[in-house]
């Protein structure tokens, strides 16, 4: 019991629990889909009132923002109760790579070389994290979803507008990993 | 107390997420440099296993809770949304390490420093509805 609080979970059973994420939310008549959080989000701010995408019920949506809410609380119980404090369990052609970047080798879940005070104060630190972000969600919306309304929802219904946005995923990813890193870092 | 059949929902999902690594940054990192299986074997038996169960959901005609039968909306028809849009999505993901849901599991777990991430991707999201008629669909 020890064992399964503070040991990683194994990629299966993450895989099956994701999926029956899906299902108990269709089975709940709703759509699983985390990225609508971010427009629901902008028109409780007002943003309907400058930009018509913005405009619409919201409320219909609170489900999801419940359930954003949730994931927050299940981040929160991980962090605290199930901690182990080791860190991820990366492979050694990754931590090799990694280093040839300047991360050290990882010490937790996320490195602080991108995460850690000194890093999110520094102006090239912050701005890393600010692009990733816009990128983020400015794509998940021109795509319209992100991982978990295409590559889960999607896929799983047989949805070839679906099929392109996660080779765009990959294609976005690796361009930017391959290509742009090493310029960055 | 309808809403907290979502909470917790999000709180199973939240925990798994964060236990199997799903939302570190070198988890991602390790993805798109294909050093591991670990995030293709997660997507994998999530799609495999979605595939078989929406399959059954279609082919019993299951309803919802509410009686309601489940129904699929196809999605929109098109080429470029997709891969462009995918492709900028793809980007952020690669350099921030989270998609959407791993950041608020994050912040959840203690690395407040996804709270930047997170804002700019409201500041995203609204720049998309700002130019979203001036883009090709």
């Amino acid at each position: 019991m020890q064992e399964l609080l503070t040991q990683s979970w194994s990629w299966w059973f993450s895989g099956l629990v994701i999926a029956a994420t899906m299902f108990v939310l269709l089975f709940f008549g709703r759509t699983f889909g985390f990225s609508s959080n971010m427009r629901t989000i902008c028109s409780m701010a007002g943003a309907g009132k400058k930009v018509s995408f913005f405009d619409f019920d919201w409320k219909a949506q609170r489900w999801n923002l419940y359930f954003l809410v949730g994931s927050l609380i299940g981040g929160w119980i991980a962090g605290t109760f199930m901690n182990p404090n080791m860190p991820v369990q990366i492979s050694e052609a990754t931590i090799s790579d990694l280093s040839l970047l300047g991360f050290s080798e990882p010490a937790g879940l996320q490195p602080d070389e991108m995460f850690g005070r000194e890093a999110i104060l520094s102006i090239k630190g912050f701005a890393l994290l600010a692009l990733g972000g816009l990128m983020v969600g400015f794509g998940t919306r021109y795509a319209g979803g992100c991982t978990s309304g295409h590559a889960i929802s999607g896929l799983s219904n047989l949805q070839f507008p679906s099929f392109l946005a996660v080779i765009g995923f990959f294609a976005g990813g690796l361009l930017m990993t391959h290509v742009f890193f090493p310029y960055i870092f | 107390m309808q809403f907290l059949k979502f909470i917790l929902a999000g709180t199973v999902f939240g925990i798994v997420m964060a236990k199997s690594e799903a939302i570190s940054w070198y988890r991602i990192q390790e993805m798109f440099r294909f050093q591991s299986f670990h995030m293709y074997g997660i997507i994998g038996v999530a799609v495999v296993t979605g595939v078989i169960g929406v399959y059954l959901i279609k082919k019993l005609g299951l309803r919802d809770i509410s009686g309601n039968p489940i129904v699929f909306l196809p999605k929109e028809k098109s080429v470029i949304r997709y891969l462009v849009g995918g492709s900028v999505f793809g980007m952020g993901w690669a350099l921030s390490g989270a998609c959407p849901g791993p950041m608020i599991v994050n912040i959840g777990y203690g690395y407040t420093a996804l709270v930047i991430v997170f804002l700019f991707s409201l500041v995203g999201t609204f720049l998309y509805g700002l130019v979203m008629n001036r883009l090709p669909h």
